[in-house]
This record gives structure tokens, C-alpha cells and sequence, in this order.
């Protein structure tokens, strides 16, 4: 049977297990939006494009699906870029459809032409434009198995408008793509070197990253960690690998990472680095990371290997297929560790737990934004799925809400992308619509895609924002104080809506606490309403994420803000 | 580390922006491409590269790895690493003036080059060698007079599988 372009993108779908398109409509779709309009498809119309592949990313990071985006060409597509980027940084898998002018335009700027794929080349896994009918169906199938399989990413798909009217025959059982698949090689042999080094080694240590969560791994890496009593330290990207409240977990490294994690890495002998990259903030100066250590690093993407840290045993290999591998060969040799040894290392984490806990300063005057993160894990009994935005909200919620479970912290690590936190929400939200969502927002980041209240509106997303409100963008002021001598040139941001009336206008519930008393109660009250509540917390104005590693610095180098008095 | 020229042979699917995908891996990471050969195989849907960088082994490593993430890379080959053959080719004309034009003729016949077209006013010279044979070849022919010249980049095989 015969069937239109746009007839075949929504059944492809359809064979994709797709169930909901965050998109925006224009000139170069209006074809592709007027069969949406036929079918049973779901579809959520953001206020910006940007705030659709935030929705998709966060919707992806959270059920592990492919996220699914669809906008128009020129505008519509660039203002997709910023998304792109995001996903592509933090290897979320995503596709995204934008309109293109007709094939036979394509070149003589026409009227909202832009050359997306050329654009996006450098932060997508892959993108394709589709020149003819027949290349759809096998491209569509072709984009969803690169967006998910090996690394997973964002790919692009654009769609001239003459090719989507055009129609050909659709069969999908016949469509024939390339095998992406990595298919996973045992390698015994470095089994057996991971065993001689965990058996000479004293003081073991895990460090897991996004790639643990991305490839489902964090049983295999709990299990492991336990089983052989080791403790286990995390990138931004791995929280929830490795459950936060576990007395083996360390808490996050490297710039803002927990004194005791940064000085486990900076004395460890073993270190055992699970789907990490070696991100700059999370290394400090690469001359001293991890020096008294072996390094051993599991990773899917080659490339990942022995870019900024040199590893002396690489394993280049799907997370929990390698993990389960190295389960199965310690049990079998009959791996022990030896039980001095282990009580030795454990207690001088311990120890250093003890010296510097992660915590902060209670006036019992001022708000302090951790405290209000602290409440919202008691209160929600860290049973939530938290987005952040990006800067000291970011790092905060990082410190102090301890995750348990894979999947529920949910921030642009890699890219580092303010107004990610609230369209990411809404997709996390439309895929759980019984969990609590909670994106905890800064004040400076929250404007940067706050028409999506609208979204959440119309739809009854029910997602809940808390705003951490110091009217600044906190965290170059940060730096500004530390380091340029506290000129705070251009980062004052007093000049703001009245959030709570902004979400008012919005058709949203809008709520604020200004004292230490009012947050719990006020917190409560907003958890418990069955709509999107956004609830402006107007904290500290100069508090500093403590402990800071100085860019540059080894990570055992950190200041601890008005603690170092006590040390 | 030690910084030497590599040699890259890869192997890719025939799609319209592929050389614009890889030059724009290496361009966009900071590398740069020394000389660049692309043709199509015996099957015409796959491609090979052949392309030179400078850099320390660690750094081409890096650039393989990279290369090896693109999704219409089929394999990349260092052949600096290996036995291989390198090959480069140049088209050169040479005016016939006056004053050169004896010149000319016995320096074609001492090097034995190899003469394409053979005019009354001009000559079209095709000479291969490897890069060094190349440069060489240009030191005789710069007193010459070289009216125009078009150098391929460096082609290359191993020599064994
Ligand atoms: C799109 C974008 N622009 C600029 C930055 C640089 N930046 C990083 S954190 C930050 C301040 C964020 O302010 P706010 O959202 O109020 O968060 P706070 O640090 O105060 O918690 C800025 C401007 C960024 N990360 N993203
Ligand atoms: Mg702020």
C-alpha cells in the first residue's frame, strides 16, 4: 500500500515505541502537524524549541528511552541547537525532526531555510537529511537504533517538505538498516589482571559515572562495591549509580566534590573508574589526580579511553556486561580481600568523614538553600526524581540530596546548560506522572526557559520548582568573590519578576517562604498539591558551594569556606 | 612526545557529507590535516581516506578514536606503524621560452620524467614518488621555470594485510 511521507514518519514511530513527540509547528511541518491531527499520537506543544529537546532529554534520561522532538526548519531548528548540545554532552539518546525547505530550494536561501544538518554536525552522534521518499522509513529506523545503541546520543533527522508529501510503498518488516549493535567480547585476560590488582591492592575505590546509568549497570556495581567492601566516589553524571544513603558512598569529587571522596581519590592505590571521562572539574590538575594510584577504566567509546587521564588497564566495554563479567570471574577465582587491610582503609575514610562532614553554616536567620534541599529529601524520603538547572542549585542538590536510585538526578553535566531543569521536568513528569518532580532552580536559570509554566499548565504536568532565590547567578558571582576580589560585575539579578505572581499569571500555584520556619511548611504544602507549584525561596544571597577545589588545583587542595577556621 | 607526520587510511561509507564529517572532527578539535587523497573502491558505496596529520602517537590516537566514533567510519589505519607504500603525484608546466628551452629538454631526458603533453611553446610533466622523491623532483624543476603545478595528496598501502 501506498502511503505519504508524513503517513510513514508517524507509523515508523509508531514501530519505535514512540508514545509522546515534544514538538512546535511551522511552514516546513504544517503537513507533518495536519496528520498529527489524525492520529492518536501524543503530542506536547512547548513555548520554545529549546524547551522541547529539554523535555525529550529529560523524558530519555529518566525512562531510559529514545526522547522524540519535531519543529520546524530555519528558527524552529536553530533554536533546537542549544538542546542538541546538551544531550550530545551527556550522551542522552535522542531524535529530533525539523521541517527543510523543498530539495529543490535547498541551497538558494529560501524562505526559512537553514543548513540544520551542517550546523549540528559537531554536536549530534549523527544527522541525516532525507533527499527521497524512499530513504524515509529506513532512515527514521536508522536514526533510533544510532541514538540508542553503543555510546547512546542525540541524531537529527531533517525532512523537506516535498518528501514528505511524496509517497512510496511501506513495508516496515522489510526494511534492511546497518547493525549498530555492540556486541560484547569477554576478555578474560584483563579479568585476570583486574584480579591481581585488587588482590595487591590496600586501598580500593570505585568511581562511577553517567556511563554506569546510561548502560544499566548500577546492580552490578552496588553489588560489586559491597560484596568486597569498597567504597565508592561518583562523577555529577553518576549520582544514583551507587545508592546515596549506603555507608560505603563517599559523595561526588572533584571541584565541588566532598572532602572525603577527594582525598579517597588522591590516596587510593586502586582506582576503579566505571563509565567516567575524566571531566577537567572532576580531575582538578591532571598532574596529581589519583597519582598514588592504578587506574583501571571500563568504558563503551574508545575515545573516552586515555583522553585526559592515562589508565593503566582500559576495558573497552558495554558497563554491566563488563561488570557482570568481573563479578563472575572474582567469584570463581575466589577473590577475597584481606579483612586488615579493608578495616584499615575504611577507617581512614572514616576518619575523614569525620574531620570535614559535608555541611553549612545555620544562622537560623537566613534561608540557607541547603537546608531546603535537605527538607525536600526528608519530606519526600529522597523518593523524587529531581532536574536541576545550572550553578549552585546544581551543585547544592548534588551535595546534599542523597540519591538512591539510577535515573532521578537528572542535569545537564556536560554542557552545563541553564534552563535545562524545567522543560526537562515536564518530560520526566509526562513519563511518571504519579512520581514526585521536583526541578530546583535558580533564579538566573529559571528565566531562561520559564515560558514553559505554560506548557505544564495546559497540560497538567504537575511538576514542582523550587526556586532557590538568591538574586544572583550565584555561582560566577562565586567566583567573582574568591577570585576577583568580590567584583561582581554583572551578576546582580535583584531586578526580577515576583515569581510568585509571575506563576499566578501562568495559571500555576505560586508560593514563597523568606524565613528558616517557613520551609518545611511551605515545602509540604506545595509537594501535596495536585498542580505545578513554584515555590520561591529567598535564601542567603552570598552563600558559597563549599568545598571548592581551585580551578587548576590538585583535588586533596580544597577550601572549605569558613570551616578552614575550624581546621 | 615525539610530534611525526601519520599517515590515516580509512575506510568509509560513500555519503554525501562524510569528508565534511571527518574534516570537521579533526578541524573542530584542533587538528589539522597535512594532505588529504579520497576516491571510492572497487564497491562505490564505500570510500577511502587517505590523510596525513603531524602529531605525537598519543595525540593520533586520540584522532583514530574520534574518527572511529563517527557513524560512517568503517575502520581507520595508521600505516606510519606498519610496512606500507606512499605515493604522491604531480602535473607540472613548464613554458618552452627561449632561454629554457634546451634546458629543459635534457634535464626531462637525465630524470627520465614522464611527458603527458608535449607542445610547441609548453610541456605537461607527470612525476610520482614518494614525499621526499617529490620534493626532490621540485628542486630540479624550480631553475626550470614551473609555469603551473598541481601536487595530489599522499596515497599509501601496506604492504601486507
Ligand atoms: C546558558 C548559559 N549561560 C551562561 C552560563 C554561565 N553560568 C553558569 S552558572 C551561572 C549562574 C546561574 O545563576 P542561577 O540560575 O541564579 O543559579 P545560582 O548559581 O544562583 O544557584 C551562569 C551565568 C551557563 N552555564 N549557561
Ligand atoms: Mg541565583
Amino acid at each position: 500500500m501506498k502511503l505519504k511521507g508524513t503517513q510513514i514518519l508517524l507509523k515508523a514511530l509508531e514501530e519505535e515505541n514512540v508514545d509522546v513527540i515534544f514538538g512546535y509547528p511551522g511552514g516546513a511541518v504544517l503537513d507533518i502537524y495536519d496528520e498529527l491531527y489524525k492520529s492518536t499520537m501524543k503530542h506536547i506543544l512547548v513555548r520554545h524549541e529549546q524547551g522541547a529537546v529539554h523535555a525529550a532529554d529529560g523524558y530519555a534520561r529518566a525512562t531510559g528511552k529514545v526522547g522524540v522532538c519535531l519543529v520546524t526548519s530555519g528558527p524552529g531548528a536553530t533554536n533546537t541547537v542549544t538542546g542538541i548540545a546538551t544531550a550530545n554532552m551527556d550522551s542522552i539518546p535522542l531524535v529530533v525532526f525539523t521541517g527543510q525547505v523543498p530539495t529543490g530550494l535547498i541551497g538558494n536561501d529560501a524562505f526559512q531555510e537553514c543548513d540544520i544538518t551542517g550546523i549540528t554536525r559537531p554536536c549530534t552522534k549523527h544527522n541525516f537529511l532525507v533527499r527521497s521518499i524512499e530513504d524515509l522509513a529506513p532512515t527514521i529506523k536508522e536514526a533510533f537504533n544510532i541514538a540508542r545503541s553503543g555510546r547512546p546520543g542525540p541524531v537529527l533527522v531533517d525532512l523537506p517538505k516535498n518528501v514528505m508529501a511524496a509517497e512510496t510503498d511501506y513495508d516496515p518488516a522489510n526494511i534492511k538498516i546497518r547493525n549498530y549493535e555492540v556486541t560484547h567480547k569477554p576478555a578474560p585476560k584483563k579479568m585476570a589482571n583486574v584480579f591481581e590488582m585488587l588482590t595487591s591492592a590496600k586501598r580500593p575505590l570505585i568511581m562511577t559515572g553517567g556511563g554506569v546509568i546510561l548502560g544499566k549497570a548500577s546492580a552490578q556495581l552496588t553489588g560489586l562495591a559491597r560484596k568486597y567492601q569498597i567504597p565508592v566516589t561518583g562523577t555529577l553524571m553518576g549520582l544514583g549509580s551507587f545508592p546515596g544513603t549506603d555507608p560505603l558512598w563517599l559523595g561526588m569529587l572533584g571541584m565541588h566534590g566532598t572532602y572525603y571522596a577527594n582525598m579517597a581519590i588522591s590516596h587510593c592505590d586502586l582506582l576503579l573508574a566505571v563509565g567516567v571521562r575524566f571531566d577537567d572539574r572532576v580531575t582538578g590538575t591532571i598532574k596529581t589526580f589519583a597519582a598514588n594510584a592504578k587506574i583501571v577504566q571500563i568504558d563503551i567509546d574508545p575515545s573516552s579511553i586515555n583522553k585526559n587521564v592515562v589508565v593503566d588497564l582500559p576495558i573497552i566495554g558495554d558497563t554491566k556486561a563488563t561488570l557482570t563479567d568481573m563479578i563472575n570471574f572474582l567469584a570463581k577465582h575466589n577473590y577475597t580481600y584481606s579483612p586488615a587491610d579493608r578495616q584499615e582503609w575504611l577507617g581512614q575514610v572514616a576518619e575523614w568523614k569525620g574531620k570535614v562532614p559535608l555541611t553549612y553554616c545555620q544562622n537560623g536567620k537566613e534561608i540557607k538553600p541547603q537546608y531546603v534541599i535537605e527538607t525536600l529529601h526528608k519530606l519526600t524520603k529522597g523518593n523524587a526524581i529531581i532536574t536541576t538547572e545550572v550553578g549552585q542549585n546544581q551543585m547544592w542538590t548534588a551535595q546534599f540530596f542523597h540519591f538512591d536510585h539510577p535515573n532521578t538526578f537528572i542535569s545537564s553535566g556536560g554542557l552545563g546548560t541553564m534552563g535545562f531543569g524545567l522543560p526537562a521536568a515536564i518530560g520526566v513528569k509526562y513519563a511518571f506522572p504519579d512520581k514526585q518532580v521536583v526541578d530546583i532552580a535558580g533564579d538566573g536559570s529559571i528565566q531562561m526557559n520559564i515560558q514553559e509554566l505554560a506548557t505544564a499548565a495546559q497540560y497538567k504536568i504537575n511538576v514542582k520548582i523550587v526556586l532557590l532565590n538568591n538574586g544572583y547567578l550565584g555561582m560566577v558571582r562565586q567566583w567573582q568573590e574568591l577570585f576577583y576580589e568580590k567584583r561582581y560585575s554583572h551578576t546582580d539579578m535583584t531586578y526580577a519578576p515576583d515569581f510568585v505572581k509571575l506563576a499566578e499569571a501562568y495559571g500555576i500555584i505560586g508560593l514563597r517562604a523568606t524565613k528558616p520556619e517557613e520551609v518545611e511548611s511551605i515545602l509540604k504544602l506545595g509537594l501535596s498539591l495536585d498542580k505545578p507549584v513554584l515555590m520561591d525561596f529567598r535564601i542567603s544571597r552570598e552563600e558559597c558551594v563549599y568545598p571548592m577545589v581551585h580551578p587548576g588545583e590538585s583535588i586533596s587542595n580544597m577550601s572549605l569556606g569558613s570551616r578552614e577556621m575550624i581546621n | 612526545m615525539e610530534k611525526k607526520e601519520h599517515i590515516l587510511s580509512i575506510l568509509v561509507h560513500n555519503k554525501p557529507d562524510v569528508l565534511a564529517r571527518i574534516a570537521g572532527t579533526l578541524g573542530g578539535k584542533g587538528y589539522n590535516i597535512e594532505s588529504l587523497s579520497v576516491n571510492t573502491t572497487t564497491q562505490y558505496e564505500i570510500s577511502k581516506i587517505v590523510m596525513t596529520t603531524v602529531g605525537s602517537q598519543e595525540t593520533v590516537t586520540r584522532i583514530e578514536n574520534q574518527l572511529q566514533r563517527l557513524v560512517d567510519v568503517i575502520a581507520v589505519d595508521d600505516l606510519t606503524n606498519v610496512e606500507s607504500i606512499h605515493r604522491e603525484l604531480i602535473l607540472v608546466r613548464l613554458n618552452l621560452t627561449a632561454d629554457k628551452k634546451e634546458q629543459i629538454k635534457k634535464a626531462v631526458d637525465t630524470n627520465k620524467w614522464k611527458v603527458l603533453v608535449s607542445a610547441d611553446t609548453y610541456m605537461i610533466l607527470e612525476i610520482t614518488g614518494d614525499h621526499s622523491q617529490i620534493d626532490f623532483a621540485l628542486v630540479r624543476l624550480e631553475p626550470l621555470g614551473i609555469a603551473d603545478i598541481t601536487r595530489t595528496g599522499i596515497i599509501a598501502l601496506n604492504l601486507e594485510n
